[in-house]
């Protein structure tokens, strides 16, 4: 059964006004359960809409959206039940920080879930251990905390609710190389220690293709696809045609399949790259 | 939500009241309030209705909207008009032990009720076709004089430019805000007055901070571009008057004329 499935899912801001706009378009999708997603589109292409689905913040205009099968919007006394199945990090999240010590702040999710006193106890040591941060950190004010530290704690907040499927809007906005790579890698580790749903948007192509399986196009509003990393890259002229950045390998690849080189074009990491030129050599050796 | 209060209820055109020299349109229209209440009889009110009528009908502003900007002083409306209704004496047309009506106190409930919605009506119209930012401008330019009595105009006008340019922005981010709780579970819409008060809580403080917080990126930024107050300061856009704002302040005058003309030639309601 899929984690996450829409169908027709279309939304439709300020209708009715000068100032509508489609921001989502009939969007069909399923993303399976454990999978770790990259959600990818030029800004303004709806992939902020399209997540905030996911959890109800956003009611549909139209069509529908499955969570585990069940009807988001069928029932809407259950809509906080969903909100702690489905996790949503927004943009800059240390934004949202409000309380004076940063184990209360992490705690905030936990205790509206209702969770006892014991249970919050280790929701939040586990999420804080997820994201590098420490025992000296838990009683200091999150004001107090660098940038990149702010940003841990406020993920920590979404994964001590222990979500199905969680989702992080852009999760290394304004952060150095050292904070991003950081921040990437302990969510990897999550993923793979918890084995729960994992949507990570962003702009970074190079970034989505080094840590999800799978990748979410969108473009204008619309889903432009939903594939494999090696198949998003085969389209990736496509891709850079949309104003997204496509990782300098893959444009290589890409060119010398277009010098009537016999490559694939499907290269986005190292690895594959030595392979495929290796491959290549060898095969102009035979000839 | 939050996105639909609209604060300022500026009505994008290209009308001539839209081009209208904000500082002449602020004159204009306090000549026009002026005008309803120098109307003391039926007529005069009518041409304030008139007015009315054909200054919206120029401005394209669509006539639902004057009921619109009414809606908030619906209760001082009814209050005044009931009040006036009472405190007449006259004619009795109607009396219920203490409590009497006269034919002078229905007249001048509805010539009030009447000037009040038309008050409302023409100073929305100003606010319905000048940007807030053309309002301030004027503001502080037909306040200058008071410069000499040391009243810290530019600095006012400053403030308001300001406070207008960050409602928007305050908007968003309390709906970001507001959305980020409740993807963890905050519940701002049920519960009673005390825990809804204490759901708000996660909701201010974050607010509070990032305004400082712009509050500080703002005025560093101003500094880094030498502001240093309105001495000395030129503007970007320069108000200029030109000849549609000579027709409109001489058709006011002309209407003020009218109503003057009709106190003397039909004798005032009481």
């Amino acid at each position: 059964m899929p984690a996450i499935k829409t169908e027709h899912l279309s939304y439709v801001y300020s209708p009715g006004t000068p100032f509508e706009k489609t921001a989502v378009d009939d969007v069909n999708v399923e993303i399976e359960s454990g999978e770790f997603v990259g959600v990818i589109g030029h800004t303004g292409s709806g992939k902020s809409t399209l997540i905030q689905h996911f959890n109800g913040l956003l009611e549909p205009t139209a069509g529908k959206v499955y969570i585990d099968g069940e009807d988001l919007w069928a029932d809407k006394s259950r809509l906080r039940d969903f909100r702690f199945k489905v996790g949503l990090v927004f943009q800059y999240p240390e934004y949202q920080l409000f309380e004076d010590t940063v184990y209360k702040d992490i705690s905030f999710g936990p205790r509206n879930m209702g969770m006892s006193e014991e249970e919050i106890h280790k929701s939040v040591m586990d999420a804080a251990a997820f994201v590098g941060l420490k025992e000296k950190h838990m009683e200091k004010s999150p004001f107090e905390l660098s940038g990149g530290q702010k940003r841990r704690v406020a993920i920590a907040g979404v994964i001590a609710m222990n979500p199905k499927v969680l989702i992080l809007d852009e999760p290394t906005a304004g952060l150095d190389p050292k904070g991003r790579d950081r921040i990437l890698g302990q969510i990897r580790e999550y993923h793979q220690q918890v084995g729960n749903t994992v949507l990570l948007v962003s702009h970074s192509m190079e970034d989505i293709a080094r840590y999800s399986k799978k990748v979410l196009v969108m473009n204008q509003s619309r889903l432009f696809m939903y594939a494999d990393v090696a198949e998003v890259f085969e389209h990736a002229d496509q891709i850079a045609a949309m104003g997204l950045s496509v990782p300098q390998i893959t444009r290589i690849f890409h060119r010398l399949s277009a010098e009537g080189y016999p490559v694939r074009r499907n290269i986005y990491d190292m690895q594959r790259a030595k392979d495929e030129i290796l491959r290549l050599l060898s095969e102009r050796g035979k000839a | 939500m939050l996105r639909d209060i609209t604060i300022g209820q500026y009505f994008p055109g290209k009308s001539v009241i839209h081009r209208l020299d904000s500082r002449v349109k602020i004159i204009l229209v306090v000549a026009y309030i002026v005008m309803l209440f120098l109307a003391t009889n039926p007529s005069g009110l009518a041409v304030g209705i008139l007015f009315l009528v054909l200054t919206y009908g120029i401005s394209g502003i669509p006539y639902k909207m004057i009921l619109k900007s009414l809606k908030p002083v619906v209760p001082i409306i009814l209050f005044t008009g009931v009040l006036n209704m009472f405190f007449m004496d006259g004619e009795i047309i109607f009396q219920w032990g203490f409590i009497k009506i006269a034919k002078e106190g229905v007249l001048l409930a509805i010539t009030m009720t009447i000037r009040i919605i038309c008050l409302i009506a023409g100073t929305s119209l100003l606010t319905y076709t000048t940007s807030p930012i053309a309002l301030t401008d004027a503001i502080e330019r037909l306040l200058s004089p008071l410069k000499r009595l040391k009243v810290p105009v530019h600095e006012l006008a400053m403030m308001m430019t300001i406070a207008l340019r960050f409602i928007p922005t305050l908007i968003e981010e309390t709906d970001k805000i507001m959305a980020a709780q409740k993807a963890r579970g905050a519940d701002l819409e049920s519960g009673n007055l005390m825990q809804r008060a204490k759901a708000l809580i996660p909701i201010l403080i974050p607010l509070f901070v990032s305004a400082f917080r712009r509050a500080d990126e703002l005025a560093l930024a101003m500094e880094c571009r030498c502001y240093h107050g309105g001495e000395g300061r030129t503007r970007m856009k320069q108000l200029h008057l030109r000849y549609y704002d000579f027709v409109a302040s001489g058709f006011v005058l002309a209407c003020i004329l009218a109503v003057v003309a009709i106190n003397l030639l039909v004798p005032p309601l009481f």
